[in-house]
């Protein structure tokens, strides 16, 4: 008999969709019960997850198509923590749309649950599965504000776009399993060689595939379109949570199936690494939509953490998933205060709005600061270890160059930084914003500013937790 | 354990800032908001004192040390002081409390963030000038550069967002290189600990790229010739608080760092650049004095000319010769005094007649006569008068240099020659000849506070121009010391 207790978190979760859908079919008027449960079931799930897998090192279930180890305990953990924000934060925007409906909470859990199998999974197909279930999920969650023609079109892109990096996927699976004759990620790296060519091009599709679902350069071109268009609080949930699953994945793939094909593959990651870490600090120079903006800087960042992932040892690992949780910090921090971007049922979203804000509003204005000057990685706040991690990292493997650009880069992407604050604090203020924010909202902000601010006081613990996590 | 005293140096102008960000902003309140940051910095100010009491002049090894665990296994935050850092604390904590006392006629708006601003400054000066670990070091240089760029951008004149970005992104650019550096030091050494380093010193193999590395960070942000075009305009545009920490202490984190690392972590490297360094601060010598001839705004002819005089800082660290090295920490010493008084100098006048145009004066000794006075012995510091702490400076600076190389120090004292030029010509312009201009006979004299300010600086810049034994003395054994650590070095490879 499996042990069920260690995919109880999952379990639970899919009990508590068909719930809500349930009721939200017989109850009329129900997205706030819905809201509040789906809010509570993921704090349930939460701390099943910690109760039962947080001090496990490594467990297979299903014939070991599904691993529970540590690194995907936290991973999940910080999934469920991410989703559970966006969704606390979401209801004053939805509620301004009249989009406040049963659906979303429920659309959120459904793509939670499915980067959970991802994050577990250690089989080809439970991946593929996994994998589908959220997108599945997003798509709709992009096209969420309907009324709207950017959403849909947001939508359409998005699911386009993700089909296809899909289908390349599933032909690098199949080439795979070709090769090796099994789905299973451990029997795959026992049965691969360096010698089969071919062997290439599967590893490939599926390095492809998972760029795309990243937005890494070259397969970016989806998440500035798909980021604008989404209603903001279904960007939020763009920016961080499917991230950390496909870097999960990202990781998984590369060092348990891959792991003897390391001369194949380390030479594309470093190459994804660092044309996405240049494109997006250069790119983002022109945007004056602050979401686009956001889109291009997700993109160099994600450059920074597969900066990681090229370094094939675990201290590379260890310091791509400190980065993704700094950087999801950041980025609630910095979603929160767009959301307050709000005059009378409007929210403005271009760069120029923001002009002059430190006059009329000191605190949002110090609190932009602080995220701003901490993405663009200045001392002594938290984006500045999170690079500093990465690049001690890369440096212990004596790769220079990719230090160099990276860091260089980092140069390049202070400037568009810079530009926002100079607006804020330089530039002459417009209209005063509404400032009845609900207190969830001002609280996410305040925590996460004062997370990013005082990091720098104890940056052993965070390391400590993910120092843990050794999958080579 | 000790008290902690280096650590409260760092954290109570934090503190005090913490403290002014949680009072009222209202323009009533601002004397008690003033009040406040001078009481902080006051009293930073007597602890640096104090320390500087305490402080054990016979031995050359780092006092006061604290050492604590930060990073689990990785970096220590470790601080500490020798004869070297110790000045330039007290550097620090004296010209602080004079800026914010001379903001009262320069910034109109937003004093609390301005001085909170400035406050935290403080905080990250100190900081560098205590951190014996590369990782800290970097940090607090580093940090710096936020407070920096707000008091440029938010309260600076015309073309302010133009310096600010190019500050910013100049001393940033610079600087990554170092963090590779520092990284790359700990995985070839296994630590970034300063002391630690002294000891087991750097395999050769590397040091060459690894001072480059460093230097590229401390060349801008000293600035050497061809990386200065940064310092006249954000001079030119920031308030003149602003400029005063900016010249007096931020150019000085490079030359200490010069000293502190350069010299100190890559003896073999050190010997082998000294000739790029030379050419280098030559041509600053040279160059940026015959631009300073040039300007017609006062504010960046003083900023030339601190281009000019760190040149000279850098000639003497590098001529590795007790003198030099002494030389070279008065000069700077004396260079945060002298143009911090420069600029404030300047300021006086700007808050009056809003132009620093040097054509808008002229003829000022006989309207306000105290501040001719004043503005003289600053201009005489400046140039290296026989009397004043410039003179003490450039003379030991000059005779290591003659020690080392002669060539090299018969054109720096060209240099001298053209510094008491343009700042001669200066003073004329603007304090003598006739009064043309109408509206200048209206012009106030000196104020109290003013006044105090000024008569601040100018009495440590006569007392240690006539008696700089207290200055020597204090770094006297440091300097042998770290001269001592590089021959040994030299001499094993």
């Amino acid at each position: 008999m499996e042990n069920l207790n260690l995919v109880l978190p999952e379990i639970f979760i899919s009990l508590s969709i068909m719930f809500l859908l349930v009721l939200g079919v017989f109850k009329k008027d129900s997205s706030k019960i819905i809201f509040n449960f789906s809010l509570f079931a993921i704090l349930i799930t939460t701390t099943i997850t910690i109760n039962e897998t947080f001090s496990i090192t490594r467990e297979t279930l299903f014939n070991e198509s599904v691993v529970i180890d540590r690194m995907s305990s936290l991973m999940k953990i910080i999934t469920l923590v991410g989703g559970f924000l966006v969704l606390i934060i979401s209801s004053s925007y939805l509620k301004t749309f009249k989009i406040y409906n049963m659906e979303y909470p429920t659309l959120i859990l459904s793509s939670i649950l499915g980067m959970m199998v991802m994050i577990s999974s250690n089989d080809l197909i439970v991946f593929y599965m996994g994998l589908e279930l959220q997108s599945l999920a997003l798509y709709v969650l992009a096209t969420y504000n309907r009324d709207q023609l950017k959403s849909s079109e947001a939508g359409l892109k998005y699911f386009v776009l993700s089909a296809l990096s899909s289908g390349l996927l599933l032909y690098g699976c199949s080439l795979i399993y070709g090769f090796s004759g099994s789905t299973n990620f451990d029997i795959i790296s026992n049965q691969l060689n360096s010698d089969e060519y071919v062997l290439t091009f599967g590893i490939v599709f599926i390095l492809v595939g998972l760029a795309f679902k990243i937005s890494a350069v070259p397969f970016h071109m989806w998440a500035p379109d798909v980021y604008e268009g989404s209603p903001t609080t279904v960007t939020l949930f763009f920016t961080i949570v499917p991230k950390i699953a496909a870097l999960t994945v990202f990781i998984r793939f590369l060092y348990v199936p891959f792991l003897n094909l390391i001369d194949q593959w380390q030479m594309i990651i470093v190459f994804l690494s660092i044309a996405s870490m240049i494109f997006g600090a250069v790119a983002a120079i022109g945007q004056t939509n602050i979401k686009r903006l956001i889109a291009y800087s997700s993109i160099s960042h994600i450059g920074y953490t597969l900066a990681g992932l090229a370094t094939v040892s675990n201290e590379g690992i260890q310091s791509s998933i400190i980065y993704i949780s700094i950087y999801v910090v950041m980025n609630l921090a910095l979603f929160s205060c767009l959301l307050m971007l709000r005059r009378k049922d409007q929210y403005y979203e271009e760069i120029d709005d923001l002009s002059g804000l430190s006059k009329n509003h000191p605190l949002l204005s110090l609190c932009l600061l602080v995220i701003l000057f901490s993405l663009a990685g200045i001392p002594p706040l938290a984006g500045f270890f999170a690079k500093f991690y990465v690049f001690k990292a890369v440096l212990e493997q004596s790769m220079y160059f990719l230090a160099i650009v990276g860091l260089l880069s980092t140069v390049v992407a202070a400037f568009y930084y810079l530009r926002i604050i100079k607006i804020i604090y330089f530039d002459k203020e417009k209209e005063k914003y509404d400032s009845d924010h609900s207190l969830w909202l001002k609280f996410s902000l305040a925590s996460s500013t004062i997370l990013i601010l005082l990091y720098f006081i104890f940056p052993s613990q965070l390391i400590e937790v993910v120092s843990r996590i050794n999958i080579i | 354990m000790n008290f902690p005293i280096l650590t409260s140096l760092i954290l109570l102008p934090t503190i005090g800032a913490l403290f002014l960000f949680f009072t009222n902003n209202k323009e009533e309140k601002n004397l008690t908001i003033k009040y406040v940051a001078l009481f902080t910095s006051i009293v930073n100010f007597l602890i640096s004192i104090y320390l500087w009491i305490s402080f054990d002049r016979s031995i050359s090894s780092f006092q006061f040390i604290e050492d604590r665990t930060w990073i689990e296994g990785f970096i220590n935050y470790k601080v500490g002081v020798d004869g070297i850092s110790i000045l330039f604390i007290i550097l620090t904590t004296f010209i602080t409390p004079l800026c914010i006392i001379s903001v009262n006629n320069s910034v109109k708006n937003r004093l609390r963030d301005f001085l909170i601003a400035i406050l935290i400054m403080e905080s990250f000066m100190i900081g560098v000038f205590c951190a014996l670990d590369l990782v800290v070091f970097y940090l607090f240089f580093e940090a710096g550069l936020i407070p920096m760029f707000l008091i440029i951008g938010i309260w600076g004149g015309s073309r302010r967002v133009y310096s600010a970005f190019k500050f910013f992104l100049y001393t940033l650019l610079g600087s990554v290189l170092m963090l590779v550096a520092i990284i790359s030091i700990y995985w070839i050494s296994g630590t970034t600990d300063v002391v630690q380093l002294y000891e087991i010193g750097i395999d050769v193999k590397y040091q060459n790229l690894l001072w480059l590395a460093f230097f590229s960070s401390f060349a801008v942000k000293t600035p050497m010739w061809p990386v200065h075009t940064w310092l006249p305009d954000a001079h030119v545009e920031a308030p003149t608080a602003g400029s005063v920490l900016l010249a007096a202490i931020l150019l000085k984190m490079a030359g200490y760092g010069f000293i502190r690392f350069s010299l100190g972590l890559f003896p073999v490297a050190s010997e082998l650049f000294t000739p790029l360094i030379y050419v280098l601060s030559v041509i600053a010598i040279i160059f940026t004095s015959l631009i300073a001839l040039m300007q017609e705004d006062m504010k960046k002819l003083i900023a030339y000319s601190s281009v000019a005089h760190m040149g000279f800082v850098t000639l003497g660290i590098f001529t590795l010769q007790q003198q030099g090295i002494e030389g070279s920490i008065i000069q700077m010493i004396s260079h945060g005094l002298v143009s911090a008084a420069l600029f404030l100098t300047v300021g006086v006048v700007y808050d009056r007649m809003h132009s620093r145009l040097i054509s808008t004066y002229g003829g000022l000794v006989s309207v306000i006569p105290k501040y001719s006075i004043l503005f003289m012995i600053f201009a005489l510091a400046s140039l290296g008068l026989p009397g004043t702490s410039g003179f003490i400076g450039e003379f030991l600076i000059l005779m290591g240099a003659f020690k080392d190389n002669f060539l090299v120090a018969v054109i720096a004292s060209i240099g001298v020659i053209l510094g008491a030029a343009y700042m001669l010509w200066l003073y004329k312009r603007v304090v003598f000849g006739k009064l043309i201009n109408e509206d200048l006979k209206k012009i106030l004299d000196l104020n109290r506070s003013e006044y105090f300010i000024l008569s601040c600086l100018a009495a440590p810049i006569l007392f240690f121009g006539f008696y700089p034994d207290p200055l020597i003395n204090t770094i006297e054994v440091s300097v042998a010391d770290l001269i001592n650590m590089h021959n040994t070095n030299i001499a094993s490879k």
